[in-house]
């Protein structure tokens, strides 16, 4: 099986995936994985052999029984269909235990509080945002390893993919709707992070880190982001033009690379969400006859 | 008018800007030459092979007999073999810029030697060019050649509609081969999502191309799906029931259903695209009250289906490769017809699956995952049919047999990272990742490719009379099946290790090995393309000895090879009276095959036609003039159209009779020689002792 | 092939036109086949419709444009005219003298009808504009100009197709192809209606209900 491959050559070196989980998500998708590649392979492996051996035994001249008018058989036929019938109803049991559990949209079992954060894609860049600390950060989301995080996710232009191999799902972000999704790490960690849905020329270089802190850690770069300067309209504007994290830090003349924002503008989340979803005046005014 | 008026007027949009090597000129740089060098490179060989086609035919003479023995031909089979031939064409093209993209992504850590844009551009027409212009008239031209031989029929019921069909896909595909001269094409995928192909986003003329282009195939697509549907409907040959056709048509008829069905959600979504492109609507739009999710659901509900368009007809393919290079009946002939309907039912059951990313609630994607794991079953059953018909059979590991074994023990791979990607839970670290474009080339490839190949290699010699040479053959199917695992295999490892696809440049060093695996299967992939072409080339040359003019080179069960090959234009001489499944075999034991029909009769076969040619030049040009902004092609091309078909109403003249004495004259002299001619066992198929004259399999000593 | 009942659904020709009754079989089911592609347009199309009901990004809506008088008499235009194509061919089928004039007369009426239609909604289209209903102002509206101005095209290019089905009566008088083709066409003709009551439905009482 080429995963099991990919799986052997991989065991040992630091690629993340989620078959090497760092959260929970990604732990129950790994053993998902498994399992439906141990099921598949009751179906898959029969036929890897076989073929081979049948062409084998039959082949022309080979001496083996020949039966040219043989078609059909009741106890073949049953097994035909019962077999795959029965793998794809356990696949499917599981299917559906697993579509419910790791539903994107559900809140993790946790007893601490999740972390509210609010991403925003940009071209090619990611925006998080922490309504209830007030501060903002691009191409680094930080939170406490022990606190799950609810992430509320819009783009501020073309359909994106929020994706943290390492952590599991992803999810879309599109213009003037918003999707949700729930993850969490085991332990402190930093995580590759990246955009999955082709976006432009930028698009191989939309990269970002996630990165799981312990308490204090957390609250020290909270507490460092709070002193960053406000994410004023001057801001927004950047973050709209097309390119990647440093070019914004040029623009906003950031030194060492790291875009933090110490305020926010009150439900700067939902505005963007409408900005995007408005219809330019020029279209209406061309529309109307005017 | 002045002069910049009137050229403004009559060329649009269009300026030096878009040659290929302009902006290497404009502004040079290492980045700009290299990739201008590259697709200036690729428009010349274009160039070069259009004038050297148009040297050749002049050359030789030969403008007359391709206007009349081909373009304006209504024969089914040479409508057949133009699509064919378009495919092989446009695999060339689509295999390069696979090279190219492959070559790419070995270098490309950190950087590499493509721009993204032109990374961009070859993804999306490597995706465009391999599902609508190769295969897709693979398919359609294997279908129009083998189905109504197959029924018993003389042609398809509507072959003016069939040359129709195939001048719209062509015009389809040229309008992405004038994308190379022409630049640039969409660098949206072969999806083609919005918003990103909105104006807003991509204001040039990329997404353009790539929405008449696919509108063209569409609409031929979907004229071709009523048509074969129609011929299986009502031209099957007397005593041929539906439970006695080939298993090959019933995957035709499935096939044409869902082009019926599936082809119009993907003419919409395009014309939608083109309408917020052209006039400002706010179908897709990001902005003014659209809904780019309304997009996904549009083209994957043409899309899903679309996958089973392309796969049902290989299925059919193997049935009749692997029952006739056994020796055997099909195992379990109902069950896989059960299964063929039961799939394509299926198929409109399950595009929800694309995009279970999306957000939408658990259950639904759980529904819609469930409905795709359903597909596994008759999926299955196949795979499982196939290799019983293989047991106690006397296979022949010829070429059509090699593919299909690659095909069964490929398959099911593909299969499994099916399923895998069939559960939401897991789709959410596999989707968009090179996990997905593994699994979808492993279907396409070992179940599409190989199993036009195989019917390629099947039969040709129906087609022109002469065997395809057979080491030439052979390397080449084991080279593409060799090439696919290396190609694509590293590709599920990457994707497991959650590089993106669509990537020109990345940073991580653990995907290097993989990418460089990748890259020698691409290159054992082009290897084996050119085994074909040089199998082609000897096979040409040395077609005197290894014609097989009886038309019988394989011991086949079904009508095709009971007629001369190469097929006469009215395929059966007197139309045969079916009375069980595999008549031909049946026919051949029993000792009826090759006799004297009674009595012959007047056939009538439509004439030529320039319907379909005038209709592709016209699409073409209205196409091309709404690419540009040139307003006055385009409606000059839309009036050629439109004025052909109101024209073609006045034509009555449209049945030329071949008298009965002709007919009679032919068909007796053939079936002299069949009679003077030795018959051979099977294992002499592929010699030059095999003139197509067998001794069925179940006669034969062993 | 049987002569005796046409196998494709609808009116047919019947034993009295042997030849072209026998080509009709594969013709006008194939037109049937290509209908059925129509319809799923025309279905998405009023899904679509129904998505996109609530995307009027502050623009008009239903009950700010639309009217249902002038939607009323269209209706009549064009459900009359599909009564009048039906004598057509009726007349074709049970002429004993296989006049030609009677089978015109229907069919120039049908086409008066036709073309009515299609001016009364050109006009009510325009109405639309005026009222700032233009494709351009939302979701909702493009969804709209895509299905209803959509119908009223394939209106048109039927009234083309019958004009050019006349010019063809002219040169040729009732011949096979003719009358294979006025089956064929009643069909499209016939389509048309049952597309516009699931429009009427849909879009105009649907959205001033």
């Amino acid at each position: 099986m080429p995963p099991l491959a990919a799986f052997l050559l991989l065991s040992g070196c630091g690629v993340e995936t989620f078959l090497d989980p760092q959260g929970p998500v990604a732990a129950q998708q790994r053993t998902h994985f498994w399992l439906v590649t141990a099921l598949m392979a009751l179906v898959v492996l029969p036929v890897l052999t076989l073929t081979p051996w049948l062409i084998w035994r039959y082949r022309d001249r080979g001496g083996a029984d020949y039966e040219p008018r043989w078609a059909f058989s009741r106890a073949w036929e049953v097994a035909l269909w019962g077999g795959p019938a029965l793998v794809v109803a356990v696949l499917a049991a599981l299917l559906w235990i697993n579509a419910t559990r790791l539903d994107p949209y559900a809140p993790l079992v946790s007893d601490a509080d999740p972390l509210r954060v609010q991403a925003v894609g940009y071209d090619w860049k990611w925006l998080f945002l922490y309504p209830d600390l007030g501060i903002a950060s691009v191409d680094l989301l930080a939170f406490p390893a022990a606190r799950p995080l609810e992430i509320e996710l819009t783009s501020a232009t073309v359909m994106q993919s929020f994706f943290v191999p390492a952590l599991g799902s992803q999810i879309y972000a599109m213009g003037g709707m918003s999707t949700w999704l729930h993850l969490g790490a085991d332990a402190p960690g930093r995580f590759g992070g990246e955009n999955s849905q082709y976006n432009g020329k930028g698009f191989h270089m939309q990269k970002f880190e996630a990165v799981a802190m312990d308490d204090e850690a957390f609250e020290a770069w909270a507490r460092h982001a709070a002193t960053a300067p406000a994410l004023d309209a001057a801001a927004l504007e950047a973050l709209g033009r097309e390119g990647v994290a440093s070019d914004l830090a040029r623009a906003l003349d950031r030194q060492g690379g790291e875009i933090l924002f110490g305020g926010l503008p009150d439900d700067l989340f939902a505005r963007v969400m409408s900005e995007t979803a408005k219809a330019p005046m020029a279209a209406h005014d061309r529309a109307d006859g005017q | 008018m002045t002069l910049s008026g009137f050229l403004d007027a009559a060329l649009g949009r269009l300026d030096w800007n878009a040659l290929p090597f302009w902006e290497m000129v404009a502004h040079p740089s290492a980045s700009s030459i290299i990739n201008g060098l590259i697709a200036s490179g690729a428009a010349g060989v274009m160039v070069l092979g259009a004038l050297v086609t148009v040297w050749a035919l002049t050359r030789y003479s030969l403008w007359g007999a391709l206007w009349r023995d081909w373009l304006t031909s209504l024969d089914h089979k040479k409508i057949g073999i133009m699509y064919i031939a378009l495919a092989f064409v446009m695999l060339a093209r689509a295999l390069a810029e696979a090279s190219v993209m492959r070559t790419q992504q070995a270098v490309g850590l950190g950087g590499g030697f493509l721009s993204p844009e032109h990374f961009g551009q070859l993804f999306s027409t490597h995706g465009t060019i391999m599902i609508f212009f190769m295969a897709m008239p693979f398919l359609t031209g294997v279908i129009n050649f083998v189905m109504p031989l197959q029924i018993g029929a003389r042609d398809v019921a509507f072959p003016l509609l069939n040359s129709v069909s195939l001048a719209l896909t062509a015009a389809g595909a040229a309008l992405v081969m004038a994308s190379l001269l022409l630049t640039p094409f969409s660098i949206g995928g072969w999806s083609g999502y919005p918003p990103f192909t909105e104006t807003g986003y991509s204001p040039d003329v990329g997404p353009d191309y790539w929405i008449w282009a696919v509108t063209l195939s569409s609409l031929g697509t979907t004229l071709a799906g009523m048509n074969f549907a129609v011929t299986i409907y009502k031209k099957r040959a007397p005593g041929m029931t539906m439970f006695r056709m080939p298993l090959f048509c019933w995957t035709a008829l499935c096939v044409s259903i869902l082009m019926i069905f599936a082809m119009p959600p993907l003419t919409l979504a395009t014309s939608m695209l083109a309408l917020d492109r052209y006039l400002d609507f706010h179908f897709f739009t990001n902005t003014g009250g659209g809904d780019p999710m309304l997009y996904a659901n549009m083209f994957w509900l043409f899309g899903h289906p679309e996958v089973y368009i392309l796969i049902l007809p290989a299925f059919g393919v193997y049935s009749e490769v692997i029952s006739t290079l056994s020796g055997k009946k099909l195992y379990g002939y109902t069950s896989l017809a059960l299964a063929t309907i039961c799939i394509a039912v299926l198929s409109f059951t399950v595009w929800v699956h694309h995009f279970f990313t999306m957000g939408q609630s658990a259950s639904l994607n759980a529904v819609f995952g469930i409905a795709t794991m359903l597909i596994g079953i008759p999926t299955g059953v196949k795979v499982y049919d196939w290799m019983l018909t293989l047991y106690r059979g006397r296979v022949r590991l010829g070429v059509p047999m090699i593919y299909a074994a690659g095909f069964l023990m490929l398959f099911v791979i593909g299969g499994a990272t099916g399923i895998v990607l069939a559960n939401p839970s897991l789709d959410y670290v596999t989707h968009n990742t090179l996990f997905l474009v593994a699994h979808f080339h492993n279907m396409l490839i070992p179940g599409l490719l190989f199993g036009m190949l195989a019917a390629y290699a099947f039969w040709f010699p129906k087609a022109f009379g002469f065997r395809l040479e057979e080491k030439w053959g052979r390397r080449a199917a084991v080279s593409w099946i060799a090439g696919f695992i290396l190609a694509f295999f590293p590709l599920y490892g990457l994707g497991l290790l959650g590089m993106p696809r669509r990537t020109v440049a990345f940073f991580e060093p653990a995907y290097l090995p993989f990418t460089l695996v990748a890259l020698a299967g691409a290159g054992l992939v082009l290897f084996a393309f050119g085994c074909l072409v040089a199998q082609l080339v000897v096979s040409i040359r040395e077609r005197e000895r290894r014609r097989v003019p009886a038309g019988d080179p394989w011991d086949g069960r079904s009508l095709e090879w009971s007629i001369p090959a190469p097929a006469p234009e009215w395929n059966f001489a007197v139309l045969p009276k079916v009375e069980t499944r595999d008549p031909f075999t049946e026919a051949k034991e029993q000792g009826r095959a090759y006799r004297s029909p009674e009595d012959y009769e007047d056939i009538g076969m439509p004439r030529n036609s320039a319907v379909g040619p005038i209709v592709g030049v016209a699409g073409f040009a209205c196409a091309f003039g709404l690419v540009w902004y040139m307003w006055w092609l385009a409606s000059l091309g839309a009036l050629l159209g439109l004025g052909a078909m109101l024209a073609r109403g006045f034509v009555r003249d449209t049945v030329r009779v071949i008298p009965a004495a002709e007919v009679r004259k032919a068909h007796e002299g053939w079936l002299a020689m069949v009679h003077a001619t030795p018959r051979i066992p099977r294992h002499e198929e592929n010699t030059p002792a095999n003139l197509g004259h067998a001794i069925p399999a179940s006669q034969e000593e062993q | 092939m049987n002569t005796e009942t046409g196998r494709h659904p609808g009116l047919n020709l019947g034993s009295g036109h042997a030849e072209a009754h026998g080509e009709a079989e594969a013709l006008v089911f194939g037109f049937w086949v290509f209908m059925m592609s129509d319809l799923v347009t025309f279905g998405l199309l009023l899904a679509t419709y129904v998505t996109m009901l609530d995307n009027l990004a502050g623009g008009p809506g239903p009950k700010d444009l639309f009217e249902l008088k002038p939607v009323f008499i269209e209706t009549l235009v064009l459900l009359t005219s599909s009564l009048t194509y039906g004598m057509a061919i009726l007349s074709l089928k049970h002429d004993p003298g296989r006049r030609v004039q009677p089978v015109l007369a229907w069919l120039g009426l049908t086409l008066v009808l036709g073309l009515a239609f299609v001016a009364m909604e050109a006009k009510d289209l325009h109405a639309l504009l005026a009222k700032g209903g233009a494709p351009q102002r939302s979701g909702f509206l493009s969804a709209f100009w895509a299905l209803v101005p959509l119908h009223a095209l394939h209106v048109t290019a039927a009234a083309l197709w019958l004009m050019a089905i006349v010019a063809q009566v002219w040169r040729f008088g009732l011949d096979t192809p003719v009358k294979t083709a006025l089956l064929r066409l009643g069909v499209l003709w016939h389509f048309l209606d049952v597309v516009w009551i699931a429009i009427i439905s849909v879009v105009f009482l649907g959205g001033l209900a």
